[in-house]
């Protein structure tokens, strides 16, 4: 349907790798403030590529029907991707400033894992799948790795990376045994050959287990989550924030993907090993998080504790797993970049702020600041009535539908345990005397401030109009 | 009747306060304003909510007032209010203790005066909002959002062990409302329904109902409290401040009693007919062993919270009757010990204020130095024991002569928790009343001020006239009352 040949800058995809290139010449050429000046253009090429993604049509994609795919779903994460980056970009600057680490790659290498991350989502196709990935992770290894000259930041990004190439070729060998024995790359045929089958055969099984491990991996899910902490800890914290925000959303949209499309008559096959993930990443998240002391190890293991809830809504298996889905992965994008916001704006005795310890007597010195975190963290305990409780309880109507009641009741007592060091940072904040004061700083530019109010809102006011995201969500097909 | 939005004015009022109270920038001076603006905004839902009373129309049995938004485009569940004989008056409770928790706090808060207020003022919308909702969701909503501001106001005004005794409050009833949730999905899922008056028929099959009990009975049981769910109350009382204990014994545990109303009896009767024997036991249990253990203490705020746990027993006993008697006396008793506990957590409060201690050793012949004290204090020890003329009685009584149907040990057990409760109440106001003084430090002690009797002459009246005058509070509860006792009674003869 490609009448006018111009139409192919037009698929969001297309256009976001070209401006990505452009982004990257443009940083080169400039002389003074090249970060400062690519971040605002890779801001300006996402949102422009968010208008794309919600004027683009089906027919754009003609011509790569066996690769890529087109859906409601897809739409609505490539959405939610692109906004958490774009958060992460504006909340992440003043960050990168303020530890001289000027380098206007950053900004460059968002938005190729940004790309990678909305192809990872649409991918219909084993191998698009793959290379997606790959793109994705490369780009977040160079990433993690970009403060050359901290022990910290090359290690974990060098950890990131050899576990992550031993996941992708693990997923690589899951691939080729799937293909082997269904002759086939592209998801939807896949089914249809799997469709004339009752059973999945050994080698197929096989192939399934592997590729779970692959995308377990990919979504820190237990007990594949071990590098999550170390990367989270070692990355200078706004590349943690992104970390936080953004793969989650396109690796939880793709392993939805993958076991509802190809795998979507094997049910019984899939569920097992996501039920496992699932409870053991809810409750590993919840009792080891409990003896952190740095707040970027304490999210790591919040965000393995989400991604377990998420997990139950895809053993759900229903349309209702799918919005839950959906509205969870919001609130958890929603949550995390309020958290990173205020994070990256805080600031002890001249260093960006670590250790939890050190937000004692918050309270007193910024009041609002610390108001502002116990929301967030009663929102992520899934406390009402902030949006937290609305991801979760919608979680649980998809599991309670599916009548997975010991999966439920097991998903409600992790989350209390897990409340438990929400309460902790609330406690230090509010309830710990202060030794000493006034050696915390928050200083926020405007449009960190931006970001971080309106995700606020959200978070409190979501309550009084839910129908907005609900209905949205609803709407989802796969 | 009236045509404006009532009840949802008088939810939300305090929290509109609690807004407004936000912009009021904090220092010595303006603090003052804060409290003044918390005070108002509270005597003002008093007001308000005297008008449910007084519009009150006694000759229907359910939902008066009521509201109904849609609130979910794909689910039914509304921003549903309303209020019947049962919630009528424990959305007076909570409007009336709150002021008078404000004014308590007026001098012995002295840090972050408005993150106090500000918690308050919000407790009282969650708490309000929580006995108005005939939504499941919205109820829900409403019961662990108490949590957040009850976790601040012992964490950050507490004693020295409130860090333990917040962490253990939250965690506690969190646990137990967390199954609650599960239990409101699968009556959900079952019937395509929040609407709490809606399910109020028999919809669930008995199996279904025996979890659902179970789930609910986790919840409930933990914040009334049963024995052995209690141990978070003593800690979490004796830490809190005053106020914070006030709004916990006052109100607090009675939304316990208000669900197993509301949800146990109301809408899983088989369930509850099957689980009655488990309540009666668990319930004499709490009455003796807590009264023992009250006797025990050495802590006067311990000594009323674990006293609290045996009042709620009585409640409990009530409740589980399933008769019009037994209703009501639990009734009675929940609005009784609302205020009698909150009065006498009050009393401590003042000679804590003086002294800074609350050790029963501390203290013995007030009476030579605080006449005045030692009068109101015995009309609330005497409402705590049940004398004939307050409004303990009228409790204890209703449920005893319900308990004579139901079953004479049970009557035995009541009545020997009535007994011990004059022992401990009645020793523990010689201890610290009587005598003469021997401990120096009480040589100078003052008399309740002009705000202290502001705050204790009218609970020592309502306790009096509850006592007196029992079918003003009995008669608009009663047909609200009859109608579950109805709904119960078919249920379970099918």
């Amino acid at each position: 349907m490609l009448n006018n040949i111009y139409n192919i800058f037009f698929i969001p995809e297309i256009f976001l790798a070209c401006s990505s290139f452009v982004c990257l010449l443009f940083g080169l050429f400039l002389k003074k403030n090249a970060f400062r000046q690519t971040s605002n253009l890779a801001v300006f090429v996402l949102l422009l590529t968010i208008l794309l993604v919600y004027y683009d049509s089906e027919s754009n994609f003609a011509n790569y029907k066996s690769l890529f795919s087109h859906s409601s779903f897809i739409n609505f994460f490539k959405i939610l991707a692109l906004l958490g980056s774009i958060a992460s970009i504006i909340i992440s600057k003043d960050y990168f400033l303020g530890i001289k680490l000027k380098n206007f790659e950053i900004p460059v290498l968002f938005l190729f894992s940004t790309l990678g991350m909305m192809l990872m989502i649409a991918s219909n196709n084993l191998m698009s799948m793959y290379l997606a990935i790959e793109l994705q992770s490369l780009s977040l290894y160079v990433a993690a790795a970009i403060k050359r000259d901290s022990i910290s930041s090359a290690e974990s990004g060098v950890k990131y990376f050899i576990l992550g190439a031993l996941s992708s070729g693990i997923l690589l060998y899951g691939f080729s045994l799937i293909y082997g024995f269904t002759g086939s790359m592209n998801f939807n045929e896949i089914s249809f050959y799997l469709s004339k089958y009752d059973n999945l055969n050994l080698g197929l099984i096989f192939g399934l287990v592997f590729v779970m491990v692959g995308l377990a991996f990919k979504v820190s899910a237990v007990p594949f989550h071990m590098w999550t902490p170390d990367v989270y800890e070692g990355a200078p914290n706004s590349i943690t924030g992104f970390f936080a925000i953004v793969p989650k959303i396109a690796a939880v949209a793709l392993i939805y993907r993958f076991c509802l499309v190809p795998f979507e008559n094997f049910y019984l096959e899939w569920s097992q090993i996501i039920l496992f993930l699932s409870i053991a990443s809810m409750f590993l998240g919840a009792i080891a998080a409990i003896a952190q002391s740095n707040i970027k190890r304490l999210l790591a293991y919040s965000s393995i504790g989400h991604i377990g809830y998420i997990l139950i809504a895809l053993v759900a298996a229903n349309d209702d797993g799918i919005k839950a889905a959906s509205i969870y992965m919001f609130s958890y994008m929603i949550m995390n970049v309020a958290i990173f916001a205020i994070l990256l704006s805080l600031k002890v005795k001249n260093e960006y702020l670590i250790n939890i310890s050190d937000l004692k007597g918050l309270s007193k010195s910024n009041p609002i600041v610390s108001l502002s975190i116990s929301i967030i963290m009663l929102s992520m305990a899934g406390i009402p009535p902030f949006i937290g409780f609305f991801g979760k309880f919608y979680v649980f109507i998809a599991a309670i539908e599916q009548e997975l009641y010991v999966l439920s009741v097991l998903g409600v007592l992790a989350s209390v345990i897990s409340a438990f060091y929400y309460l902790r940072i609330i406690k230090i904040m509010y309830f710990d005397e202060s030794i000493s004061e006034g050696i915390i700083n928050f200083q926020i530019s405007f449009q960190s401030k931006i970001i971080l109010s309106l995700s606020l809102f959200v978070i409190i006011c979501f309550i009084f109009y839910p129908s907005l995201l609900i209905n949205i969500s609803a709407s989802l097909t796969i | 009747m009236i045509d404006w939005p009532l009840v949802s004015v008088i939810i939300f009022l305090p929290l509109i306060g609690a807004l407004i109270i936000l912009f009021i920038k904090e220092d010595e001076l303006t603090s003052i304003n804060i409290k003044w603006a918390a005070l108002l905004a509270t005597l003002g839902t008093f007001i308000l909510s005297l008008i449910l009373w007084l519009q009150f129309d006694y000759s229907n049995p359910s939902y008066q007032y009521e509201e109904k938004f849609r609130w979910f485009d794909d689910f039914n569940f509304f921003y549903h209010v309303g209020v019947d004989g049962i919630s009528l008056f424990m959305i007076l409770l909570s409007t009336f203790l709150t002021p008078l928790c404000i004014l308590a706090s007026w001098n012995n808060i002295k840090k972050r005066v408005k993150e106090y207020m500000l918690s308050f003022l919000f407790l009282e919308t969650v708490m309000i909002g929580m006995f108005a909702s005939i939504d499941i969701l919205l109820f829900y909503i409403f019961f662990e959002a108490v949590l957040i501001p009850m976790y601040l106001i012992i964490g950050i005004w507490g004693g020295n062990r409130r860090i333990y005794a917040s962490f253990k409050f939250f965690l506690y009833t969190l646990l137990g409302s967390v199954l609650m949730l599960i239990a409101i999905i699968v009556m959900y899922r079952n019937t395509s329904s929040m609407s709490i008056e809606f399910l109020q028929g028999n919809y669930f099959s008995y199996n279904t109902q025996l979890f659902l009990w179970l789930a609910f009975f986790a919840s409930f049981a933990v914040k009334i409290p049963m024995w052995p769910f209690h141990t978070w109350l003593p800690d979490a009382h004796v830490e809190a401040p005053t106020a914070g204990s006030v709004i916990l014994a006052g109100v607090l545990l009675k939304m316990g009693g208000y669900g197993f109303i509301r949800f146990s009896l109301g809408m899983l009767p088989e369930a509850t007919e099957f689980f009655i024997p488990l309540i009666m036991t668990l319930s004499i249990v709490a009455i003796v062993y807590t009264s023992l253990v009250a006797l025990a203490q050495t802590d006067i705020k311990k000594l009323i919270a674990y006293s609290s746990v045996a009042h709620m027993g009585i409640v409990t006993i009530g409740i589980f009757l399933v008769n019009q008697q037994g209703l009501e006396g639990a009734m009675m008793q929940m609005i009784s010990h609302g205020l009698v506990s909150a009065a006498l957590f009050l009393c401590v409060g003042v000679i804590y204020d003086r002294m800074h201690t609350r050790e029963i050793e501390f203290y013995g012949g007030l009476v030579q130095r605080m006449p005045l004290y030692a009068t109101v204090f015995m009309i609330f020890m005497l409402g705590s024991v049940g004398l004939p003329g307050t409004s303990g009685f009228i409790g204890e009584f209703l449920v005893i002569v319900g308990a004579f149907k139901f079953s004479s040990y049970v009557v035995i057990g009541a009545a020997f928790g009535i007994i011990l409760s004059a022992v401990y109440m009645l020793y523990l106001y010689k201890r610290i009343i009587f005598g003469t003084i021997t401990n120096n430090k009480l040589a100078d002690i003052l008399d309740i001020n002009t705000r202290e009797k502001i705050i204790l002459i009218p609970l020592a009246i309502s306790v009096i006239l509850l006592g007196i005058f029992p079918n003003l509070f009995l008669d608009p509860m009663r047909l609200s009352l009859e109608l579950i006792i109805t709904n119960y009674e078919i249920a379970n003869a099918k």
